[in-house]
């Protein structure tokens, strides 16, 4: 078996590197320094070091083979290799945007890439400043006071806006309202995280893709302590109501918590506008390139709740010759110091993917990402209205204004339009019995033009 | 440095010293974006598109849908090539020197994963179907075995985006079993005083009550004192082995067969693996359910604070409760012979902690790692590691009042400031150890160089310590000198949170 991996046996060990003979090739003892070394610490052998009860003792192998860097790098590209090359059409929360090479060169210099946690500023203000202008950029997107410098992803960060509503002392209550249509994934997570509290997650309907203003006035009351809605929602609608429903949770003092992303929050209401309580979200749509669903949990909250923010924030303060410098800060919060009373267990973040994302918006600048956004808009019903045009395929499905992708009806079977598509090198969600999910992020128009082609073939 | 290998490096400021980048403008350091540029873009509709007081730019939906503008820098690329690469050299990264920072494993992280990791084939979306990403789902399944065999354990997730994430997997797991055989009532997980602080918030965030065990003079765990704190509500005991102290539990078998008879489990925080490799597994300890913490047991790039993967690993009568979806071998190979790979929900599944399937770019590198080293390698990282913790802590003129110690130690600057001797060791161009814990340690300095430093590394290192040493309180007081920033006040920092740069303009 292929996955099963077992040593050849036969194979002579290879020489790591150069003249050095020790197995790790990035450990760099010479055999002399090795001697030396045992000789200062009073030792015979390196393995006199180890204080392990025989009992315990691990005799055996793992049974996996040195490489050389070349041979590493043929095995990864080979496995790999066996995924298929598609243009996808595929969104719902995960999107493929062109990344510029200024944003890999730049985050790929090894001192943003090899730095840890910084718990020394003064060795350490250019990630700070980094980070503190990733939190200026989301405070700007959001017009919400405070946005930390990163949880996992959306679905994580989710879960951290209901604990934080859980611990704010205006909210009470145990429901948390989401929208019945989600990603299960997200709110699974978010059952996870809320497992260990007295909150319950419950379900409010929705109509034609938006909110059901109605069905969600009607689940409200003394007992939820937050309202999620997400805008663009997972069938690439365009959520009207936002207003309305910060109305509704403010009435009862539940927190409102909005799921959005950067570039739609280029374009669209800004949240502080329509009562948003925390922004949740991807955060990595600018930075990172499809990675198999890897995000950046874009985390925004007022000021009033400060105190009770997870995560890590950079703050500004001043150096011994008064000058501004940068340093974490409010960690009192946090699990190093506050153990189980913290706000959060999460330490290590995904700040390397922050600095990705701000320096994409960076070079975007903001008519790019202004620009980006309505092109979203634009791409998504113009692509909408040349399937509608198709035999077999009507959309969008929802009679709503539509953000990056949609919802197609199709007479055929579903799934057998996806598998004929992928037979012509397309990848397009199933979302129902007849309904396929396209989205237009980062596929370019000439490939639109072919998917069009494509879907007039397989749909009739 | 000498060539003789002998003691006579010169440590003087004159000879031995390293300065950091520091631009400075108009008596500050280097702008933010903000400062270079804000450009407004405002956002009317086609029918309205106007523009007073900045850049209008028409849009396709209606005003009520929209904000009203957008206030950005606005950088050309040459403006910001060097914007970020100015930040860079005001980080201080493995690249530039050693980085041993106790309990955080603070390797070189081999370039040629970012290599692989960025291959366009792994380029995939999760949604895609199974047959057409066989590649992912193979690595993905080749790395549960790989860190099975190397952890001892029976299956594995890659889900947890970062230990402590992990660590919240393993608490979950646990709650599910619990539950799952009728003993939803135990709400208690233990927790040495000397554990990470992640392990008790983890517990918390899973709803547990956590009960802090002290440890016994010698650093270990107090079988008395666990024996007191286990009882019939005992869900799981977390434990480092070896724990913060650099010691190994040398009655781990004891405390195991404890915490399982009173019917708790027992928590790995693979925290410090990186002392074991090829010499113990956590399986074999007893241990029923652990996270690996990638970042530092293999290498991958910690990226100033994220991101790392958190594997859990669980032993055979847990599985079921592991989060979905998992990846497996199809029985039947497909018509070509090639093995044929499928995500599957375990039966009992807790669901999911990761939107999709974790940290995708940070597990390839992981990967990549293990297949580079093979045993011979990952048993000599260890063996190097080790080597290292011994020799410099024989180096420094620090007392380190805890022993047999393993891939770090945790010396006491004694009379001397611990955050102030690591604020002066950054003159000396090394980053300093991780200071003031575990509290155990008075002063505590808590040392792990790794494998990666060769021995003169380690003397220069070593050099840094004993210079340190022998300077006075006010010397210490105003280090450091030579960082790009003084010493920073993080009392006003936390007094006046400013947070943005929108912060710092109401200000003013």
């Amino acid at each position: 078996m292929r996955g099963i991996e077992r040593r050849d046996r036969s194979r002579p060990p290879l020489v790591m590197h150069g003249s050095y003979t020790t197995g790790s090739p990035y450990a760099p003892h010479t055999a002399e320094d090795r001697t030396a070394m045992l000789e200062a610490v009073d030792a015979e052998t390196v393995e006199e070091l180890f204080d392990i009860p025989a009992a315990v003792r691990f005799d055996g192998q793992f049974d996996i083979d040195a490489r050389t860097e070349r041979e590493t790098r043929r095995l990864v590209r080979s496995v790999l290799g066996r995924n298929d090359d598609r243009t996808e059409l595929l969104g719902r929360g995960h999107y493929g945007y062109y990344i510029p090479s200024l944003v890999d060169h730049l985050a790929d210099r090894s001192e943003f890439l090899t730095s840890y946690t910084q718990y020394q500023p003064e060795i350490s203000q250019g990630f700070l400043q980094a980070l503190f202008e990733y939190q200026s950029l989301l405070v700007e997107l959001t017009g919400l006071e405070i946005a930390n410098c990163s949880i996992y992803d959306a679905a994580t960060a989710l879960g951290e806006a209901a604990t934080l509503a859980d611990r704010v002392r205006d909210t009470s209550g145990h429901r948390v309202l989401v929208p019945e249509r989600m990603r299960e994934e997200r709110k699974s997570t978010l059952e996870n995280y809320v497992a260990g509290t007295d909150l319950v997650v419950e379900t409010y309907p929705v109509d034609d893709g938006n909110v059901d203003l109605a069905g969600l006035e009607a689940a409200v009351d003394e007992d939820v302590v937050m309202v999620y809605a997400e805008s663009p929602t997972v069938r690439g609608t365009i959520e009207e109501q936002l207003g309305a429903i910060g109305d509704l949770a403010a009435d009862v003092n539940a927190f409102f918590a909005l799921g959005s992303d950067p570039i739609a929050l280029s374009l669209l209401e800004r949240p502080a506008d329509v009562g948003a309580d925390v922004v949740v979200g991807d955060a990595s749509v600018l930075g990172l390139p499809t990675s198999y669903g890897m995000g950046l949990g874009l985390f925004a909250t007022k000021e009033d709740y400060l105190r009770q923010v997870p995560g890590r924030l950079v703050g500004v303060s001043e150096d011994a010759t008064d000058r501004r410098a940068f340093t974490l800060t409010l960690q009192t919060r946090e699990q190093h110091i506050r153990r189980e009373r913290a706000t959060s267990n999460i330490c290590t973040n995904q700040a390397w993917v922050a600095l990705r994302t701000a320096i994409h918006a960076a070079v975007l600048g903001p008519s790019g990402m202004v620009d980006l956004a309505k092109r979203a808009v634009t791409r998504a019903e113009a692509l909408a209205e040349r399937v509608d045009d198709i035999v077999g395929v009507q959309a969008p499905v929802h009679d709503r204004r539509h953000f990056r992708e949609f919802v197609a009806h199709v007479d055929q079977p579903a799934s057998a339009v996806a598998e004929d598509l992928e037979r012509l090198g397309f990848a397009v969600h199933v979302v129902g019995d007849h309904e396929i999910q396209l989205c237009v992020a980062g596929v370019p128009d000439e490939e639109l033009d072919r998917f069009v082609e494509a879907l007039e073939e397989v749909a009739r | 440095m000498s060539d003789d290998g002998s003691d006579s490096r010169d440590t003087t400021p004159e000879q031995s010293r390293y300065d950091q980048a520091r631009y400075v403008e108009n008596g500050e350091y280097e702008p933010l974006l903000s400062e270079k540029d804000l450009t407004r873009i405002t956002i009317g509709s086609e029918d309205d598109g106007n523009g007073d007081d900045g850049e209008a730019t028409d849009s396709p939906l209606p005003d009520d849908l929209t904000r009203d503008a957008l206030e950005l820098p606005e950088l050309s690329e040459p403006e910001l090539a060097r914007h970020y690469t100015r930040l860079s050299q005001m980080i201080y990264g493995i690249d530039s020197g050693p980085y041993p920072l106790g309990s955080c494993t603070m390797k070189y992280n081999p370039k040629f994963t970012e290599d692989v990791a960025a291959l366009p084939s792994a380029a995939v979306h999760p949604d895609r179907s199974e047959a057409s990403v066989q590649g992912t789902l193979e690595l993905l399944y080749r790395l549960q075995d790989y860190l099975g065999r190397i952890g001892g354990m029976d299956a594995v997730t890659l889900q947890p985006p970062a230990g402590a994430a992990g660590e919240f997997v393993g608490i979950r797991v646990a709650s599910a079993y619990h539950e799952h055989n009728g003993e939803g009532h135990r709400d208690e997980v233990i927790v040495p005083e000397s554990a990470h602080g992640t392990n008790f918030a983890s517990a918390a965030l899973g709803g547990y009550n956590v009960v802090s065990l002290p440890s016994d003079d010698e650093g270990r765990v107090d079988l008395e004192a666990l024996e007191a704190a286990l009882s019939e509500n005992t869900a799981a005991l977390m434990l480092t082995n070896p724990n913060t102290l650099g010691l190994f539990e040398r009655d781990i078998t004891e405390i195991a067969e404890m915490v399982h008879d009173v019917g708790g489990l027992l928590y790995y925080d693979g925290a410090n693996l990186n002392a074991l490799l090829g010499r113990a597994r956590p399986g074999d300890m007893g241990f029923d359910v652990m996270h690996y913490n990638v970042h530092k047991t293999f290498a991958t790039p910690h990226g100033g604070g994220g991101p790392g993967a958190g594997p859990v690993g669980v032993v055979e009568k847990l599985a079921p409760f592991l989060p979905a979806p998992r990846v497996c071998e199809r029985s039947e190979p497909s018509q070509s012979g090639e093995p044929v790979y499928e995500r599957f929900d375990p039966e009992h599944t807790i669901g999911k902690v990761h939107g999709f399937d974790g940290n995708w770019l940070v597990l390839i590198k992981t990967f990549a790692y293990i297949a580079r080293l093979g045993d011979d390698g990952l048993a000599d990282a260890s063996a190097s590691a080790v080597l290292n913790a011994n020799y410099l802590a024989e180096q420094i003129d620090y007392d380190i009042p805890y022993g047999p110690f393993h891939h770090e130690f945790v010396a006491s600057a004694g009379e001397q400031d611990a955050a102030d001797v690591a604020k002066r060791m950054l003159d000396y161009g090394v980053h300093p150890p991780t200071t003031k814990w575990p509290e155990i340690v008075p002063e505590a300095l808590m040392t792990e160089p790794t494998e990666v430093e060769s021995k003169d590394t380690l003397d220069r290192l070593a050099a840094a310590f004993n210079a340190v040493a022998d300077e006075d309180a006010d010397t210490l007081e105003a280090a450091p000198e030579r960082t790009t920033a003084r010493r920073i006040d993080q009392t006003s920092a936390a007094r006046n949170p400013r947070l943005s740069w929108q912060a710092l303009e109401d200000d003013s």
